[in-house]
């Protein structure tokens, strides 16, 4: 087996040092009754070239040369070449937890950086290490503002992300933390009176998606209005990181929940991402993952270390804020790359080319047919509604390779005939005319057929 | 340095400073292509939503973040650089075929939620991991969703809740062994169960008799890991499978030490109900710094409904699908699927292995891990001495007679070239050194450790303070982890804001 460095004569020699005389003898407390005396049955040992041609050839039944419109959680940015030639560099990649702090400084110096760019991006006072996602992340955070509050109750809106809902709801049911789901309205907002009229003065925090699950921007100081009015907290997830170069971030919020796939972490069909948490000052002790802290060394020397581990399960076992023992190291780090690449003014820059992209296929979308959400402002996502099955229109598309909107019938059926629809800076001008006009002919094609129907009727 | 290593010799290190500290306006690392579209007024379509300024965010150029993430990583050990000894960390080879296939178009770029008609590459490596794993381990059925070992240990735990409730009465409590890690009892605690301690014997395994009196019909569960934290095989894990069965509870395995096993011995023919799998310690994945994890958890039959949402089906036309019509399912745990780019990694590992591979790594593992208990026997304190599997754990309580604990001596390992051990766990060994070596180790480097491990022990019984001030070799000394605590510093700030 290539990866063992071991000579048959290197084994006798260790087995001999040992004292005994075979293998065997080594796997003697495992009760013979239970040990394997057969080959498992799984695929013969393959040579490189074989592993990389089945992958090749799976990555073939794939969607490889399509154009896409898909969003709703996953985005497709693109991706400096520099992540990955950094990352893989073997001191990042096969590295573990900094716990020794003194032979780890690289990864912990980045996660610094990172927590100080996840701060000021999110307008929150500080950010930990990273999370396993961003629907993790945001289940992670009501459980923290229970904590925080002593309440239990949470209530979340509609237009969270449908995913990140069944997360939550997964996660609270065993914690007695009673979720309670408003609605959105015309504008694809959540409505004030419906969300004043939830919050009681049990409610630990209210849970918003912004921009929310249709790319609709929130009015995050209303809603932390209501909130703090009757004592709860405001957490805000962020799905769609791009936005926070172009969007005021949710700065009256209390804890931020982002998923940061969209700087630098490819889409991988879903995984894995990187979610993190923001929060005030003051909610730090509650927060749960890891947290690099700076300090001094013996002789005075600036250094890092992970730190506030008394919250963690490996101290505080049962009592502890969260299981979690690993965040998504490798994975911030991309996104770590990403946010400096594009720094301070470069995130601004993309962030308006995505709004540049949206506003337009969203403009001619509208000439065709009927794009909702209209009355509030909106980053890179819109929801079209037709006349015909948005399954039916994609599966044309996708005979042109191109694969449409997300159909949101799962997730919303009160919405009908809507997908959901993303543009990124990659998404060019002549792809959205083109699915503009694959929907326009469709459309026509569903109008001409009514009239039809119409005069035989008559 | 008093003693000589072999190992390491010391090598110039650049400095480099935090990358806000090397900002300065103008300098970028980027360009965007022409926009195609018209331009649009910010202003005018945010209104008050329109952010004006990013703060501290970096203005650098591309050449000085190839520099400064370079040099960060110079600061780093690594696998790649040397052996890494980390107990229950499985800190094996990660072979770079992983990476590359990871990053094959079309794996890499495909969207979660593309039509099935264009993700069967992506449903396929879900389905051949899937069965694999099962295989592996024994179990009938898996979901690969949890996106780390603690995430599958609340995946498991949520189904072994769910199984119970289904049967009228989801009981209070949760045993787990007080060797165990310390998600378990967090992640009880998580699905609303009292967790209650189950002490070890005098050889380090359950005790048997105390599991048999401690058992009743509020026990939902144990959660055993086999071997368990002191690389010690569970010998009467069949009795002990017994006794939970009988009185209604199950057995969760934590599987964290697979490698002990693979190709060896599977836990579903010894009793095992729910088990999840480490696919970054056992499968090759890498840890990265810390992550990404991924955390499949594997059941027998009775726990099947139980499983996550979704999963994937073949359907009668023989494409792949994934399945959202189960009810009696613990729902989500994960948005989309899990940590994909994992699976593709531990299925690459799985094939170059083989049958016989995974046979022999296994063997290897154990092997290393004896023959270091071998040469380090008398010259550190061994608190068990039941035969281990692929980790051995001794203890520091020789060198203690001189002030000098575990975690000093980490401290000066490091200073031989070596990643220190995994210190002061398992809680049942008092200045525990829990050493796994992996498969990955050839007998030379195995023999530099021993003799570093060796080296160390004298220099204790000559200038213990020498050790204590350990290391002496890094970029930094030992670092003040209380004041780190006491004020807390977690992000960069100007200096003149």
């Amino acid at each position: 087996m290539r990866y063992l460095p071991k000579s048959p004569a290197d084994r006798e020699a260790m087995l001999k040092a040992i004292g005994v005389r075979s293998m065997d003898d080594l796997f003697a407390p495992i009760p013979a009754e239970y040990r394997l005396s057969g080959d498992l049955n799984i695929p013969r040992q393959m040579a490189e070239s074989e592993i990389v041609d089945w992958f090749k050839l799976r990555a073939k039944e794939n969607a490889e040369g399509y154009t896409s419109f898909l969003g709703a959680g996953a985005y497709f940015h693109y991706r400096p070449v520099i992540i990955d030639a950094l990352v893989q560099r073997g001191e990042f990649l096969t590295s573990y937890t900094p716990y020794q702090a003194e032979f780890a400084q690289g990864t912990l110096q980045a996660i610094f950086e990172f927590q100080t760019m996840i701060s000021e991006l999110t307008g929150m006072d500080l950010a930990n290490a990273s999370m396993y996602d961003g629907s993790t992340g945001a289940a992670e955070a009501v459980m923290m503002a229970c904590r925080i509050t002593g309440r239990s109750g949470a209530v979340i809106a509609r237009s969270v992300h449908p995913e990140y809902r069944e997360v939550l709801s997964t996660y609270a049911t065993h914690q007695g933390i009673p979720v309670k789901t408003i609605g959105f309205a015309e504008s694809g907002r959540i409505g004030a009176k419906e969300l004043q009229q939830a919050v009681t003065d049990q409610t630990a925090c209210v849970l918003i998606q912004s921009p929310n699950f249709f790319g609709t921007v929130e009015d995050v100081e209303a809603a932390a209005e209501i909130a703090h009015a009757k004592g709860a907290l405001l957490v805000v997830s962020i799905a769609e990181a791009a936005s926070l170069g172009i969007i005021e971030p949710p700065r009256t919020a209390d804890i931020v929940s982002m998923e940061a796939q969209s700087f630098g972490v490819p889409l991988g069909f879903g995984g894995p991402y990187c979610g993190v948490l923001a929060t005030k000052e003051k909610f730090v002790r509650q927060m749960p993952g890891r947290l690099a802290g700076q300090t001094v060394d013996k002789k005075g020397k600036r250094g890092f270390v992970l730190t506030l581990a008394t919250r963690e399960q490996h101290i505080r076992r049962e009592k502890a804020t969260s299981n979690i023992c690993t965040n998504q190291a490798l994975v911030a780090l991309m996104v770590n790359i990403f946010m400096t690449v594009y720094g301070k003014v470069g995130l601004r820059e993309l962030a308006k080319q995505n709004l540049a992209k949206a506003a337009y296929a969203a403009d001619q979308f509208g000439k065709q047919a009927k794009v909702l959400f209209g009355g509030a402002p909106r980053f890179n996502e819109f929801v079209v509604q037709t006349s015909e099955d948005p399954y039916a229109i994609n599966s044309r598309l996708l005979g042109h390779k191109i694969v449409g909107g997300l159909p949101l019938e799962r997730f919303y059926p009160e919405l009908g005939h809507a997908a959901l629809w993303c543009c990124t800076e990659l998404t060019t001008r002549s792809m959205i005319d083109t699915a503009v006009g694959l929907v326009a002919e469709s459309e026509r094609a569903v109008r001409s057929m009514k009239e039809a129907e119409e005069e035989v009727t008559l | 340095m008093k003693h000589m290593t072999r190992k390491a010799t010391r090598h110039i290190s650049q400095n480099e400073n935090l990358i806000f500290e090397k900002s300065s306006p103008g300098k970028a690392a980027w360009r965007l292509p022409p926009l195609d579209v018209p331009e649009v007024d910010a202003a005018k379509l945010l209104g008050k939503q329109e952010r004006k300024d990013l703060g501290d965010l970096p203005e650098v150029s591309e050449i000085e973040i190839i520099r400064h993430f370079t040099r960060l990583s110079t600061w780093n050990y690594a696998i790649d650089l040397g052996m890494f000894p980390l107990g229950s960390c499985t800190m094996k080879y990660n072979p770079r075929v992983n990476e590359f296939v990871s990053r094959i178009e079309g794996l890499a770029n495909g969207h979660p939620y593309q039509p099935m008609k264009i993700s069967q590459g992506a449903l396929r490596i879900i389905k051949t991991l899937s069965e694999c794993l099962i295989e592996i381990t024994g179990m009938d059925a898996i979901t690969l969703q949890p996106a780390a070992g603690a995430h599958g240990e609340l995946t498991g735990l949520l189904m072994v809740r769910a199984y119970h409730e289904s049967k009228g009465n989801p009981r209070k409590k949760v045993l787990i062994p007080d060797s165990a890690h310390g998600t378990n009892p967090a992640t009880a605690a998580m699905v609303g169960y009292a967790v209650e301690n189950l002490k070890s014997n005098e050889r380090g395994m359950v005790d048997v008799a105390a599991l048999a009196a401690q058992m009743n019909e509020d026990v939902a569960a144990l959660m055993v890991t086999n071997p368990n934290t002191l690389g010690v095989f569970e010998q009467e894990i069949h009795k002990i499978a017994e006794l939970m069965h009988a009185k209604g509870g199950l057995l969760y395995m934590d599987g964290a030490n697979m490698n002990a096993l693979v190709g060896k011995a599977r836990p579903g023919e010894f009793g095992v109900d729910v088990m999840h799998l480490n696919l970054h310690k056992t499968f090759s994945t890498p840890h990265g710094g810390g992550g990404p994890g991924s955390g499949p958890v594997a059941v027998k039959k009775i726990l099947e409904p139980f499983l996550p949402k979704p999963t994937v089906i073949s359907k009668p036309d023989g494409t792949l699908a994934f399945d959202y019509d189960r009810p009696q399912s613990v729902g989500r745990v994960r948005a989309f699927y899990g940590n994909f780019g994992m699976f593709i990694r531990a299925l690459a590992y799985i094939f170059a292995n083989g049958p016989d591979g995974l046979r022999q790594t296994t063997e290897d593992a154990v092997l290393n891990a004896n023959y270091i208990r071998k040469g380090l026997e008398g010259v550190y304190d061994l608190p068990y001495d039941t035969p281990s599997m692929h980790e051995v754990v001794f203890s520091d309580k020789i060198q203690s007679k001189k002030g000098v604990r575990t975690m000093d001596l980490a401290k000066r390992l490091i200073d031989y070239g070596f990643h220190p051990y995994t210190t002061a766990f398992p809680l049942i060994v008092s200045g525990a050194l829990m050493i796994e070596p992996t498969e990955s180790e050839p007998k030379e480097e195995l023999d530099l450790f021993i003799e570093a491990m060796k080296s160390m022990a004298e220099e204790v019984e000559e200038d213990a303070q020498f050790v204590l001030e350990a290391p002496h070799n890094t970029r930094v000394s030992r670092l003040d982890e209380t004041q780190a605590a006491r004020k807390p510093v977690l992000r960069w700030r100007p200096e003149h804001p």
